[in-house]
């Protein structure tokens, strides 16, 4: 009888164990690879989207080329935010990403940013090129930084402001080169400057580099999880919206 | 297709760099080494751990308080302001600092290890035969712990050409001054250009592989002459 009850206390406490172990009953995952330059609004979006629908959206950022080369080799994300509009339609051609899913989410702007320089003139600043060092992203890699290149060439500043580039690997980092002070200015997203004064931002005209129109695709991983288009859909509800325009983008 | 200056450049880069900080460590860890071989210090342990902590923390964390340190708010930016720039990021001579402090453990672990394991024997009997304090360091304890030397060297020379996290923050990825080996690789990955980037990663491997089997048969051949 002894042994009996003891048998099943244990049976009662194992149970309870993997009890909490077992998945809840109703809320999801979505796993979402995003680019760097949009990790802020991704942020709020996930948590907005968490607290409407239970459902939780893990975020992975980094560089776009980086995720994509992950998302190439078998990394488990279920949708992917980009930072151009390229890397999508890659996605679906190499038979990642789920035709038809393909849509724009964000335009971004790209800003000259000079936290101890007044580039209220940016290009007058850009020209007179009193400056050691100007961070731009690897312009083949990041779309922000192949505007930054756009809008040199346009000043027809390439060939003189070429020594003076150092090149961040990703947006983020070519922030941190300004924010530390190493570089005086540096190309940037606007939304990654917002609320900074006015004359340490400089918006470069939009018709001087190709439109940076930021793409989002179902990627086949997801192609069966509900919650996973739920969020797609998401990012072009009204509520959505207002948090990326608000950030700094437009919309289409 | 990739031009010789677009291959040639980073190799050389990646060369001199790695000579250049091991020739300096080598001068820097080799008194930190004798001084935690010998000293009874209570100081011993907390600098030996001091020693060790590029090995513990992560490279980007290096690389990104090193970011802050060679810049205008830091030691570095001061230092660079005698010459008139604003920061010594972005720079091979930024390189070079940040590869020292990134295998400072590489050079002085072993040299450690292999001076402790002579003993006191020899360096006391060098010093009743009235050996001076440099002859007992050059002609007893360095030949004895030639194998931690050795090993220090190949090491450090590796590890620095091996460097990625601490170079990519402090680069700026500048060709001819900041962009090495790992870089360029990095760098056509992100680009999706592959075919480029295994013809760069081969090279290096056969580069490494070259230069530690070589520097091992040099210490053979050495070994064998000196007996």
């Amino acid at each position: 009888m002894r042994v009996l009850r003891r048998q099943f206390i244990s049976l009662a406490a194992a149970i309870t164990v993997l009890a909490a172990f077992a998945p809840a009953a109703e809320a999801a995952t979505v796993s979402v690879a995003v680019a760097a330059n949009f990790t802020k609004a991704a942020t709020d979006l996930a948590a907005k989207f968490q607290a409407k629908t239970g459902d939780e959206v893990k975020l992975s950022f980094g560089a776009t080329g980086a995720l994509y080369t992950q998302i190439t080799q078998g990394a488990p994300f279920e949708v992917f935010l980009s930072a151009d509009d390229k890397r999508t339609k890659t996605a679906i051609k190499d038979g990642f990403g789920v035709e038809g899913t393909d849509f724009t989410y964000a335009v971004g702007k790209v800003v000259l940013y000079a936290p101890t320089l007044d580039v209220t003139d940016g290009a007058a600043v850009l020209k007179a090129g009193a400056f050691q060092h100007i961070a731009i992203a690897d312009p083949k890699a990041a779309p922000y930084g192949a505007a930054g290149m756009a809008v040199l060439d346009k000043l027809g500043l390439t060939a003189a402001i070429a020594p003076k580039i150092v090149t961040g690997e990703n947006i983020t980092q070519t922030l941190q080169f300004v924010d530390t002070g190493n570089a005086e200015l540096g190309f940037v997203a606007l939304i990654q400057v917002a609320g900074k004064p006015a004359t340490q931002v400089w918006l470069a005209p939009a018709e001087d580099y190709p439109a940076i129109k930021q793409n989002a695709v179902l990627l086949k991983s997801g192609a069966d999880d509900p919650a996973a288009k739920a969020f797609l859909d998401y990012l072009k509800s009204p509520e959505a919206i207002e948090v990326i325009t608000a950030a700094g983008y437009t919309v289409e | 297709m990739l031009t010789f200056a677009e291959i040639w450049s980073p190799i050389a880069l990646t060369a001199s760099l790695a000579a250049v900080t091991t020739a300096l460590l080598l001068l820097i860890g080799t008194p930190i080494a004798w001084w935690l071989a010998r000293t009874e210090a209570r100081l011993r342990e907390p600098v030996a751990a001091l020693v060790a902590l590029p090995l513990v923390l992560p490279p980007t964390v290096i690389g990104f308080y090193l970011l802050i340190a060679l810049g205008p708010n830091g030691p570095g930016g001061w230092l660079a302001s005698l010459w008139g720039a604003r920061t010594l990021a972005f720079s091979f001579f930024g390189l070079v600092l940040g590869s020292i402090v990134y295998s400072l453990p590489f050079m002085v672990q072993p040299i450690r290890v292999a001076l402790e394991a002579i003993g006191e024997d020899p360096l006391e009997a060098a010093a009743t035969l009235g050996a001076g304090s440099w002859q007992t360091f050059f002609r007893v304890a360095a030949p004895l712990a030639r194998s931690g030397f050795l090993t220090g060297l190949i090491l450090t020379f590796a590890h620095t050409v091996g460097e990625f996290g601490v170079v990519l923050m402090i680069g700026g990825n500048i060709p001819g001054e900041t962009k090495v080996l790992s870089i360029a690789i990095y760098d056509f990955v992100e680009r999706g250009e592959w075919m480029n980037a295994h013809w760069l990663s081969l090279g290096m491997v056969v580069f490494a592989f070259v230069v530690v089997t070589a520097t091992m048969l040099v210490d053979r051949r050495f070994g064998r002459l000196t007996g």
